[in-house]
């Protein structure tokens, strides 16, 4: 019907149909240079190495695949977790105690950090110069050794810190790594602001003051704003600084995290123990990297274009 | 303050020699791991920049793990499971006892820590040098090792020179944790001290200032580095 109404024109497009044009050619198969042999090796050792810490945990539960052929579950699962059952919990509780700490140590730390500052900024010699020499202290010597001082170093003052009626404080191991940790991190983030602040073009203050604006209000509402965005990527990595170096506290006798590894490796001499610390501790601080970028990407995206 | 001075002498009385054995120690182990270190790092950063993906995701899983995880707990990882594995493998080959080495444990897990770090700052400064460098040192007939060599590394030394120094601080501070694994260095001994003395801040105050004059000294031989790395570059 068609054909007819078309007539010779019909025929043409039926009879010299523009041939397609050819396929592109597949992609060339990469070679196998040198570098992309290392590359998947590596690769594989570490798909290797991923399965065989899966297969070490399953195996050392008792969870075990067991094939049956009959029914329509082809597997069954035993499973006799012991150590699981009876450290998942503590190991939950170990968990927590290590937010806790990170979390109030860096809270009081920011809170610490701002006077730090001021004075670490001040014209007055005294004043820079204390702020110096506590942040020198600080970022200058391990934070194992800080620990130590504090907790087993109060010792020596016993009893004029009892006189005082300050000694349930230091007595207490938690106390004092909260104590240590908090003079810790602020000394890094005393460094934070003060870099960040200092970073704020100096037309700001001018222009500022060319306004009228008084200082404190061109601090507040103009420099500190633009100071936070520039220091939040440092703040984030101090965050994770702090989780991995919250570990040490196992050794001042806190079950933490990582004491409640240590305990369940000392009780049982199964190596699952640092396995599941390490996943927690890994899960931890990627998901806080993740978390922060995205904080981050929102909280710039007026500088974006 | 006699006092003082009679506990940290050197000698029967005092804890001064040990204590210098413990210096040594912790310094021998931050030198100790620092080329491996730089080297596994260097090769890490050249395995980021690499057009090879699989080579990438190899190299960026190795920074995850590592960067991620505490020290101490690499540590303990590298000790205890390095201890597991062997006697696993050597039970295989009949009934042989074999202890891991404490100092080496530290050195490899400092190791993996300092080059998961330095690969960064090695990347970053790989960055800092642009494509005309490859491209002139191609135009004048050299190859890969030679641009390498001649043209790639004196800059990328200086670039990298002010991250890595700050990487050998940070080093430095970490070698505390193998006290931990029963390794004796400054805070092993001062803790030994200061339980048998019962002076524990006196013994903890001379620890950190061991460690600040370390930091101090490093830092002097790290301003040096710096105006030799910067010899080429001329003042305008």
């Amino acid at each position: 019907m068609s054909n007819l109404s078309l007539g010779a024109a019909g025929s043409f497009v039926q009879n010299q149909t523009i041939e397609a044009k050819a396929p592109p050619p597949p992609p060339k198969s990469r070679d196998w240079t040198l570098t992309r042999v290392a590359g998947t090796t590596w690769l594989t050792f570490w798909i290797l190495g991923g399965l065989g810490i899966v297969w070490f945990l399953l195996n050392s539960n008792h969870v075990a695949l067991v094939f049956q052929d009959d029914g329509f579950l082809p597997v069954s699962i035993t499973h006799n977790a012991k150590f699981l059952v009876k450290y998942g919990e503590k190991f939950v509780s170990g968990f927590l105690i290590t937010l806790k700490l990170v979390g109030l140590s860096m809270l009081l730390g920011v809170l610490l950090s701002i006077p730090m500052t001021f004075m670490r900024m001040s014209k007055s010699r005294i004043l820079g110069g204390i702020a110096y020499a506590y942040i020198y202290f600080f970022r200058g010597t391990p934070l194992l050794a800080q620990v130590f001082l504090i907790y087993y170093g109060a010792g020596t003052f016993r009893i004029p810190l009892q006189s005082i009626d300050v000694w349930w404080f230091f007595r207490d191991a938690w106390n004092c790594a909260v104590l240590a940790f908090t003079l810790n991190t602020a000394a890094y983030q005393v460094e934070i602001l003060r870099g960040s602040i200092q970073n704020v073009a100096k037309g700001q203050w001018e222009a500022a003051a060319a306004l009228g604006i008084p200082k404190w209000l061109t601090f507040w509402k103009i420099i500190l704003p633009q100071a936070l965005i520039v220091s939040l990527r440092p703040y984030g990595n101090e965050i994770i600084l702090m989780i991995k170096g919250s570990a040490i506290v196992a050794i001042i006798t806190i079950f933490d995290l990582m004491g409640e590894t240590r305990r369940a490796f000392s009780r049982t001499y199964d190596f699952q123990a640092y396995v599941w610390a390490a996943i927690a501790y890994l899960v931890m601080v990627e998901t806080l990297r993740r978390l922060w970028d995205r904080i981050e990407a929102r909280l710039t995206r007026h500088l974006k274009r | 303050m006699n006092e003082i001075f009679t506990l940290l002498s050197f000698g029967n009385m005092g804890w001064g020699d040990e204590i210098a054995l413990g210096v040594a120690m912790t310094v021998s182990l931050a030198l100790a791991s620092l080329p491996f270190g730089l080297l596994l790092g260097f090769l890490l950063a050249l395995a980021k920049k690499s057009e090879e993906p699989s080579l990438r995701a190899a190299a960026n899983i190795y920074t995850t793990i590592f960067r991620g995880l505490p020290e101490l707990l690499t540590l303990f990882l590298v000790y205890y499971g390095g201890q597991i594995l062997l006697q696993q493998v050597l039970s295989l080959f009949g009934d042989v006892y074999f202890e891991v080495n404490a100092f080496l444990a530290g050195m490899i897990a400092l190791s993996l820590v300092f080059s998961s770090y330095a690969s960064e700052a090695f990347l970053s400064a790989f960055r800092a040098i642009k494509q005309g460098q490859y491209e002139g040192a191609n135009a004048l007939g050299l190859g890969y090792v030679q641009t390498m060599r001649l043209v790639i590394l004196p800059q990328l030394v200086r670039l990298a020179l002010p991250a890595l120094s700050n990487l050998w601080l940070i080093l430095l501070k970490e070698t505390s944790l193998v006290s931990i694994i029963g390794l004796a260095d400054i805070i092993r001994y001062s803790n030994m001290a200061a339980r048998t003395t019962k002076e524990p801040f006196l013994f903890f105050s001379v620890a950190c200032a061991i460690y600040l004059v370390l930091a101090i000294i490093s830092s002097t031989g790290i301003s040096r580095l710096d105006s030799w790395a910067k010899r080429g570059e001329t003042h305008r």
